[in-house]
């Protein structure tokens, strides 16, 4: 019998499986395919003050191994989620969710973690400073240590909650901005975001995206991915919940050896709707092929 | 929604770049015309999203048009194959406001969906007309399939080379007395019908898709009662609640 069971900040998740924000919206999808109480947690889609439509369309395109989308945050605002959303999610998902949450201003960011900070099925706030598809926030946060650093210490007075800060790969020294983010009394951290990326239609002639660009995910960015959260590994001590092209339990596996605690599977999701179900039926077989019993026991192993 | 694996019973050319495939598979799922699946392809990260033309128990018909890597892989596929599909997307047409003699129109790539929602009408009683627009003659498909459910058949050619010359909506002129439209096709197609028909009416949009169940955003749009996804709410919206 292997142990799947992993720690994030006192919170203990059956399995390190968590569906990425933007790719499970609330979970009412994927519950009609199966029973999403299996996953080890599920962080819902990003949350900001006012409901958003987001950019114009087209707003996904496609690669080698993977797609770009440049959805721009489209949900129905703070208000709706917690009076909808998050009750129906309660009543299909027994388990604490993770928050995603975003924002233009830092008094954005911190009208959202207070009000998220209430909700009780929330267990952990995450907040993205990595969006590449909004100007101004999202992102802007993201980019610099200074920024990064002031977003996180705003939101941590406001919260009892774990924050996690969602770091964007689109800088040129992601360990910077990590070790700014724990200075300033970060619980943790997700990473990456996607990758700022583009398509040219050869018809037209122009970006297929109306936005021109948009955020890479999916398989072709994993090695991206799993390189950044060695190298933050490397650099901080609280816990990295790692994501970013996962698709299958090797993934997983190889991603918390890098030194994820758990592991986010987004674009996959969308591709296959039972990815998460089947990563984690997955799991067990593949632990006792590489004679893992217990998950927790191999974060950070591939580090010297 | 759910996932199935089909298998392909045929795959046949009907003009210069549009195919019919026939699959073998549990089509329960599917519940309405109009509705679509969204077809894994080797090789491609996204599925194709494909609208239902036809149901038959267990045999499932899809006619498609080649416009790129997807639909070409596709029509490459031969008899005894599998494809991994997920079935019954989108809501599909509501027949049931309709009247007794409603109009549809299907545009090109827009015809094949039309077929199944025409022999849902008949099966209610209806008496619909149809009208299937084509840019020249050698676009034509599917004609004789439509006249074999016994109902009124337009076909309209914009170069006149077959038909009647014109726009679906020179046609939609001669119809009389219709009491709905049932549109799909090109969106300057579906404007013109929305502008030129007195009716209400159900019109299916097309838009590039991520995931096609509703979980990405990626084919959001704006209607009058607020945002809609185009692979969930829709991709059948109603005439009241166009934004164009």
């Amino acid at each position: 019998m292997v142990d799947t069971k992993v720690c994030l900040s006192g919170l203990t998740l059956d399995n390190p499986i968590i569906p990425a924000s933007g790719t499970f919206g609330f979970g009412a999808e994927f519950s009609e395919l199966y029973d999403i109480n299996i996953l080890g947690s599920l962080s819902f889609k990003g949350t900001t003050v006012e409901s958003r439509f987001g950019n114009p369309t087209p707003r996904i395109a496609e690669c080698e191994g993977g797609m770009i989308n440049t959805v721009g945050l489209q949900n129905p605002g703070l208000k709706a989620v917690c009076e909808h959303e998050l009750p129906y999610l309660a009543s299909i998902y027994k388990k604490p969710v993770i928050a995603n949450i975003s924002g233009f201003s830092i008094e954005e960011y911190v009208e959202c973690a207070r009000v998220m900070d209430a909700q009780d099925n929330v267990g952990i706030i995450e907040v993205n400073i990595s969006c590449p598809n909004v100007h101004g926030g999202g992102m802007s946060f993201g980019v610099s240590p200074e920024a990064a650093a002031q977003v996180t210490k705003a939101v941590k007075e406001v919260t009892t909650k774990p924050v996690y800060i969602k770091l964007s790969p689109n800088v040129t020294d992601i360990v910077s901005i990590a070790l700014a983010c724990e200075e300033a009394g970060a619980d943790g951290l997700s990473l990456i975001n996607t990758l700022l990326a583009m398509r040219i239609d050869l018809k037209t002639r122009k970006p297929v995206l109306a936005n021109k660009m948009g955020g890479l995910s999916g398989c072709a960015i994993f090695p991206v991915a799993l390189r950044m959260v060695y190298q933050v590994y490397e650099a901080v001590k609280i816990p990295i919940i790692g994501m970013g092209g996962v698709s299958s339990a090797e993934d997983v596996i190889e991603m918390m050896l890098a030194g994820a605690t758990a592991v986010q599977v987004g674009a996959a999701n969308l591709k296959n709707p039972y990815a998460c179900k089947e990563i984690i039926e997955d799991l067990p077989r593949v632990m006792e092929k590489y004679k893992i019993i217990s998950l927790s026991e191999i974060i950070g192993g591939a580090h010297a | 929604m759910k996932k199935e694996l089909f298998t392909i019973r045929s795959n046949v050319k009907l003009t210069d770049d549009v195919y019919k495939m026939t699959l073998n598979g549990d089509t329960s799922e599917i519940s309405a015309a109009g509705q679509f699946v969204n077809i894994e392809l080797k090789g491609l990260y996204l599925r194709r999203p494909i609208s239902v033309c036809d149901l038959n128990g267990a045999l499932l018909t899809l006619i498609y048009k080649t416009v790129g890597r997807g639909t070409e892989q596709l029509s490459r596929m031969a008899k005894g194959e599998t494809l991994d599909l997920l079935i019954g997307l989108g809501n599909g047409y509501d027949t049931s406001k309709s009247g007794n003699s409603p109009v549809i129109i299907g545009g090109g790539v827009g015809v094949p969906p039309m077929y199944l929602l025409a022999k849902k009408l008949i099966s209610e009683g209806k008496r619909p007309i149809v009208i299937l627009g084509f840019n020249t003659n050698d676009d034509v498909f599917f004609e004789n399939e439509f006249r074999a459910l016994g109902i009124e058949i337009i076909v309209t050619t914009i170069d006149g080379s077959y038909g009647l010359k014109g726009f679906v909506t020179d046609a939609l002129k001669i119809c009389g007395d219709y009491t709905y439209t049932f549109s799909c096709g090109p969106e300057p197609m579906l404007k013109a019908v929305y502008n030129a028909s007195e009716t209400e009416g159900q019109y299916s949009f097309e838009e590039r898709m991520g995931c096609g169940f509703g979980a990405c955003m990626g084919c959001s749009c704006k209607t009058k009662y607020g945002n809609k996804r185009i692979c969930k709410e829709g991709p059948v919206l109603e005439k009241g609640e166009i934004i164009w």
